[in-house]
C-alpha cells in the first residue's frame, strides 16, 4: 500500500490559495489583464485537488494564488487560471 | 514612403491532402516522356521540360500562359502512375489507419455509441480551423483503442497483425500487402469515419496517400544550368523525375504485355524506390539515389530541411547588402566606441542620402568626387544616384569617373545620393557566433589606412574576440530611423555593463592590466619628461604636485592614475596583488605590500590598480563607475584608462623571456626534494595497498581509496613547488607581475614551466587506459607507481622524458576534445532555447508575456530589476549607500576600527 501524501506539505511546493469572486474581480482590475491570459493549472494538478478537499469543487476559471520563494525577491505573488482535465 | 498597395491579404492557410483530380485539373500537361532537350537543344514535347511547365530561356514562350521568362510563374505538371506507390511522407499515417480500420468493412473498429462522443468536439476543431492538442489526443486515443481490438464490432470479421517493414513495405500476417490493395481498403472507408481517423471529410481521402498520379513541378523550380563551357546540366529533380518516367514506363509495357508477375513486382518495387528517393532521398533503409559523381542527390525534403534547407538559410535568414566582412586587428587609440574602417571597404559601403536645399552643394562636391576619388586624404565621393520621378519610379544611376562631373551638375532637391561611408557615421559591428546582445554593437566608423577592421582593445571580451585571424561583419545603417535607434540603444558604451551578471564586460585586458599595475605598485616616482609623454595621450585638467628629488622633477604614478578618475569618487577593496600574499591579518589601508586600493574624491590614495580594478568581469573601480555615472563618462575611463596603461607599458618597458623562470640553485634541489618524497609517499601507498594494509574511505572501495590518496599526495606536491616558485621569484619578475596582477597566466603555470608539469589526467582520474595492464610498453604489467599511471615530473623548461611527453599529449588532447564538443552541443542548446523565447517582451507593466499576449511572468524577473542597471544581480548597492550616509564611519566600521 503506498502511503497518501499532502503534496502541500512538501517544502518545495508553494502556498495556494482560491480566490473568491469579489477578490477575482479586484485581481483582473489591478492586473489590467484578460483571465485567459493568465499562466493555467490543470484541475487535475494535485495541489487543486488538495484544495477541492478544503473548499468543495472547483470549477474550470477559478483563480489561484501562489505565493512561493523567490531568489530575486524574496516572496512572489503569481495566479493560475484553473482550466479542464 | 510610399506604402506598396496590398493586392491579396493571406486569411488563414489549409493543409490536406492532393487528390488525383486536384493533380490532374492544375496540371497543364501530361509528361510521357523520359528526356529533355531534343539535339538542337529545343524542349522535347511532353517531355521534363515541357513548354507547357513555364519557360526559363529567354526568347521562348510558355505554351500555357504565353508569357515570356519575366512575366510566366511557371505551370504544373503531372505523370499517370501505371501503379499505385505509397507517399513516404504519409507511412505512419497508413499504418494508422489500416490498424485502426476493418479489413473487411473498412468501419473504424469501435462501435458507433463509443465513437460518436467525440463528433462534437472534433467537428467543431473542424470548424474552427484549428487542430488543438486536445483533439490530436482524443484522435490518438481512438487510433489506439481500435488497433487494439481483433475482431471487427461491425462485420465480426477476423482482425489480422499489420507489420511495417521499412521504409514502406506493409505486411499482414507477413503477407505483402501491395499499394493497390492497400488503396482499395482505404477506399471502403466511410466518410462519415474521416474524423475520428483525425482526417477533415470535407478535404481529404485517405487513399490520396497512396499516389496514381504525380505531380511534376515547374520548371522553375528545378532550372536547367548551362555551364561556361555550353554544357547543359539538369536539376537533381529532373534527373529522379527522369528515373521515375522510365521506370513507370517499363512497367506499364510488362503490365500490358502480360508479363510473368515477379517482374511486375520488382519494377513496382524499383517505381516506388524512385517515387521515395524524388519526396526524401534520406529515407532510413534505403539507399540514397546518387547522382552519376557519387553525390547524393538533393531531392524535395532535403531541400526544405536543416540548416542549408529553405527555411533557415533562405527565410529565417538571407544575405544583406552593404555589409563588409575582414580581419581585426586592434588600434588601442580608438576610442571603444569606434571602428577603424579601411578605406576600400568604405568606397563600396554606402549611406543614402536625400539631397535638401541644406546639403545640396555640400552633395555635388562629394559627386563630383565620382566612385574613386584620389587625394592623400580619404575624401568621400559616391557610387549611385538615385532619382525619383513623378510616378515614384526609383531610376538607379552608376556614377562612373567619367560621369560624375555631369551628374554633379544635374543633381537636384530631392533625389538621393549614395555616398561613401564617412567617419563618423553609425554601423553596426559583429563577430559569430553571436550568442548575446553585445555580439552585434552600432559603432562610429574611422576610416582609415590598411586592410582590417580595428577596434579598442576593451570591446574584446563582449564580442570574445582576438587577433590571430579572426574576421567581423559590418552592416551600414540605411534610414535615418535605425541609426537613431542605433545610436541610443546599440552603441558600445551602452552595454559596458552586461545583462549576464550586472558588472562590466567591457574593460582592461592583459597589457591594460599590467600597465597600470606598473604605474600603481610601490607608487613609482616617473620623471617628468617621461610622465609628460604618457599623459599626452590622454584627456586631463590638471597637472598634479610634481615631487623633487636630487634637483629632478618627478610624478607619482598613482598622482597620474587618478588623473583619469570621477572627481567625487570614493571606494575601497582589495588588489588581486592581495591574494598572493596570503596575510594573516588584513591592515587595509596600511598594507603593507600596497594591495588595498583606497580612493578617497576621486584621488587614488594606496592601493595597487591590477584586475581587481579595471579588468572586464571582475573590474570593481570599473563597475562602480559604470554604475554612477553615466554610459559617456564610463566611456571616456575606458578609453582614458586603455590609453594611459598602454602608454606607461610601452614608456616603462615590459618583457618576458625565459631568464623570468630562472631559479637558484637550492630551489631547484628544495622542488626535487618535495617530489622525491612525494614519490615515496605514493610507493609507500602503493605497498600498503598490496599488503591490504589500506583502510577504504567511506563509500568507496580499495582501489579508489589508493587512486584518491596518491592523487592528492602528488596534487599538495605540485601545490607547495609552486609556493615555493611564487616565493623565490617577486613581483619584480615579469611573469609573475602577470599572474599575480591578474593580466595573463596563473602561478600554477609558472609552476608547470619551472617545477613539474604535475600529474595528467583524463576525466578526473590518472591515466589508465593503453595495453593490458600497462599505460604504455615501458612499464611492467600492474605497475600502479606514478611514472606508470601519468606523472609528469618534468618541467617544460627542463623537458619531459618519452613517457612524460606521450602522457602530457593525452592530457592536452582531452581538453581539445572536450572543447570542441562543448561548443555544437552549447550551441545547439542555444539555439533551442531562443527558438522558445524568441517572442516573450516585456511590457509596459513590467509583465513578460508572449506575442498572443498569454502572460508568463507576473513581474519581470519577480523584483522588475533590469540586471544591467544592478550591482552584481543585486537592486541596491548597499555600501555605497551606507558610505553616503555614514561617511569614513563606514568604512571603519567595515575594518573593525572603533
Amino acid at each position: 500500500m503506498m502511503r497518501k501524501i499532502n503534496v502541500m506539505e512538501h517544502e518545495m511546493v508553494p502556498e495556494h490559495y482560491l480566490l473568491s469572486e469579489e477578490e477575482e474581480v479586484r485581481l483582473l482590475e489591478t492586473l489590467n489583464i484578460e483571465k485567459d491570459s493568465l499562466p493555467k493549472i490543470r484541475r487535475s494538478d494535485p495541489v487543486v485537488k488538495i484544495l477541492e478537499k478544503i473548499y468543495g469543487p472547483i470549477k474550470p476559471g477559478k483563480i489561484i494564488k501562489i505565493i512561493r520563494n523567490s531568489k530575486t525577491s524574496g516572496k512572489f505573488v503569481t495566479y493560475r487560471v484553473v482550466k479542464e482535465e | 514612403m510610399i506604402e506598396p498597395e496590398v493586392k491579396k491579404r493571406i486569411n488563414g492557410l489549409k493543409f490536406a491532402l492532393l487528390s488525383p483530380d486536384e493533380i490532374r485539373k492544375m496540371s497543364a500537361i501530361k509528361i510521357t516522356t523520359a528526356d529533355t532537350y531534343d539535339e538542337e537543344g529545343f524542349p522535347i514535347d511532353r517531355g521534363l521540360m515541357d513548354l507547357h511547365l513555364g519557360v526559363i530561356e529567354p526568347g521562348l514562350r510558355c505554351k500555357t500562359c504565353n508569357g515570356t521568362v519575366k512575366e510566366c510563374p511557371g505551370h504544373y505538371g503531372h505523370i499517370e502512375l501505371a501503379m499505385p506507390v505509397i507517399h513516404i511522407g504519409y507511412v505512419k499515417e497508413i499504418k494508422e489507419i489500416l490498424e485502426a480500420t476493418c479489413s473487411s468493412c473498412g468501419r473504424i473498429k469501435m462501435k458507433d455509441d463509443e465513437l460518436q462522443v467525440y463528433r462534437p468536439l472534433l467537428e467543431r476543431s473542424i470548424m474552427n480551423g484549428e487542430e488543438s492538442f486536445d483533439t490530436l489526443e482524443i484522435v490518438r486515443k481512438i487510433i489506439s483503442e481500435a488497433s487494439a481490438r481483433d475482431v471487427c464490432p461491425h462485420c465480426g470479421m477476423e482482425q489480422h497483425k499489420i507489420t511495417l517493414d521499412k521504409p514502406s513495405t506493409f505486411r499482414e500476417n507477413g503477407r505483402k500487402l501491395s499499394p493497390k490493395e492497400i488503396r482499395e481498403r482505404f477506399e471502403k472507408i466511410k466518410e462519415d469515419d474521416l474524423i475520428f481517423l483525425g482526417l477533415n471529410p470535407n478535404t481529404s481521402r485517405p487513399e490520396w496517400m497512396i499516389l496514381t498520379v504525380l505531380s511534376v513541378p515547374p520548371v522553375n523550380v528545378r532550372p536547367t544550368i548551362t555551364l561556361e563551357t555550353g554544357e547543359r546540366s539538369e536539376d537533381d529533380l529532373t534527373h529522379k523525375l527522369v528515373d521515375i518516367i522510365r521506370i513507370n514506363q517499363r512497367l506499364r509495357d510488362s503490365k500490358d504485355s502480360g508479363a510473368p508477375q515477379l517482374i511486375i513486382e520488382d519494377l513496382w518495387e524499383l517505381l516506388q524506390y524512385h517515387v521515395t528517393t524524388y519526396f526524401d532521398n534520406q529515407t532510413s533503409g534505403l539507399p540514397p539515389a546518387r547522382h552519376r559523381s557519387g553525390r547524393p542527390l538533393k531531392t524535395l525534403v532535403q531541400r526544405l530541411k536543416g540548416k542549408e534547407g529553405r527555411f533557415r538559410a533562405n527565410l529565417s535568414g538571407k544575405r544583406v547588402n552593404f555589409s563588409a566582412r575582414t580581419v581585426i586587428s586592434p588600434e588601442p587609440f580608438l576610442s571603444i566606441n569606434e571602428v577603424g574602417v579601411p578605406e576600400d571597404a568604405a568606397r563600396e559601403l554606402t549611406v543614402p542620402v536625400t539631397v535638401t536645399p541644406y546639403n545640396i552643394e555640400e552633395l555635388k562636391e562629394i559627386v563630383k568626387r565620382g566612385p574613386n576619388p584620389k587625394s592623400d586624404r580619404y575624401l568621400p565621393g559616391a557610387n549611385y544616384v538615385i532619382k525619383i520621378s513623378e510616378n515614384g519610379k526609383r531610376d538607379r544611376t552608376k556614377i562612373l569617373e567619367t560621369t560624375a562631373e555631369k551628374v554633379a551638375n544635374d543633381l537636384d532637391v530631392g533625389m538621393i545620393v549614395e555616398r561613401h561611408l564617412m567617419s563618423g557615421d553609425v554601423v553596426l559591428f559583429n563577430r559569430q557566433p553571436s550568442l548575446h546582445r553585445m555580439s552585434m554593437m552600432a559603432h562610429k566608423v574611422r576610416i582609415m589606412k590598411g586592410k582590417t577592421f580595428r577596434f579598442n582593445l576593451a570591446v574584446c571580451p563582449p564580442y570574445n574576440a582576438d587577433f590571430d585571424g579572426d574576421e567581423m561583419n559590418l552592416h551600414v545603417l540605411q534610414g535615418e530611423e535605425a541609426r537613431a535607434e542605433a545610436k541610443v540603444l546599440m552603441l558600445v558604451q551602452e552595454h559596458i555593463r552586461s545583462p549576464r551578471f550586472g558588472g562590466p564586460i567591457i574593460g582592461g585586458v592583459h597589457d591594460h592590466i599590467t600597465g597600470l599595475f606598473l604605474l600603481t605598485y610601490g607608487n613609482p616616482m616617473i620623471p617628468r619628461e617621461q610622465a609628460l609623454h604618457i599623459l599626452s595621450y590622454i584627456e586631463y585638467d590638471d597637472l598634479p604636485e610634481p615631487t623633487e628629488k636630487n634637483g629632478r622633477l618627478y610624478y607619482r604614478g598613482k598622482d597620474l592614475f587618478s588623473l583619469i578618475l570621477p572627481r567625487d569618487l570614493n571606494i575601497e577593496y582589495k588588489s588581486a596583488v592581495c591574494k598572493g600574499f596570503g596575510c594573516s591579518e588584513c591592515k587595509f589601508a596600511n598594507c603593507p605590500y600596497d594591495a588595498y586600493v583606497v580612493i578617497r574624491n576621486g584621488k587614488l590614495i594606496s592601493g595597487t590598480i591590477d584586475k581587481a580594478s579595471i579588468a572586464a568581469f571582475d573590474g570593481i573601480l570599473l563597475n562602480k563607475i559604470s554604475k554612477n555615472y553615466s554610459s559617456a563618462e564610463t566611456a571616456k575611463f575606458i578609453d582614458n584608462m586603455t590609453r594611459l596603461s598602454i602608454g606607461v607599458i610601452s614608456s616603462l618597458g615590459f618583457t618576458t623571456g625565459i631568464d623570468d623562470s630562472d631559479v637558484p640553485e637550492e630551489t631547484e634541489y628544495e622542488i626535487d626534494e618535495i617530489f622525491n618524497n612525494a614519490l615515496v609517499d605514493v610507493e609507500r601507498l602503493i605497498d600498503s595497498y598490496q599488503k591490504g594494509l589500506l583502510t577504504p574511505s567511506p563509500g568507496k572501495s580499495l582501489e579508489e581509496t589508493l587512486e584518491e590518496r596518491i592523487m592528492k599526495v602528488l596534487s599538495d606536491a605540485q601545490k607547495r613547488a609552486g609556493d615555493i616558485v611564487g616565493r623565490h621569484l617577486g613581483l619584480n619578475n615579469s611573469t609573475v607581475i602577470m599572474a599575480r596582477s591578474g593580466a595573463r597566466a596563473s602561478v600554477l603555470n609558472l609552476a608547470q614551466v619551472i617545477a613539474s608539469m604535475g600529474q595528467q589526467s583524463v576525466r578526473g582520474k590518472r591515466i589508465h587506459r593503453g595495453y593490458l595492464g600497462r599505460t604504455l610498453p615501458h612499464f611492467k604489467k600492474g605497475d600502479l607507481g606514478a611514472f606508470a599511471r601519468g606523472f609528469v615530473k618534468s618541467s617544460l623548461k627542463k623537458g619531459m622524458n618519452p613517457t612524460e611527453y606521450f602522457f602530457q599529449s593525452i592530457g592536452g588532447r582531452e581538453g581539445l576534445v572536450d572543447t570542441a564538443v562543448r561548443t555544437s552541443r552549447s550551441g545547439y542548446m542555444q539555439r533551442r532555447l531562443i527558438n522558445a523565447l524568441e517572442d516573450l517582451k516585456v511590457t509596459e507593466d513590467m509583465y513578460v508575456m508572449d506575442t498572443s499576449e498569454n502572460l508568463i511572468q507576473l513581474y519581470y524577473g519577480e523584483d522588475g530589476i533590469d540586471p544591467t542597471r544592478s550591482m552584481n544581480g543585486s537592486s541596491v548597492d548597499y555600501d555605497d549607500v551606507m558610505y553616503r550616509v555614514m561617511g569614513e564611519d563606514f568604512y571603519r566600521k567595515v575594518r573593525g576600527e572603533k
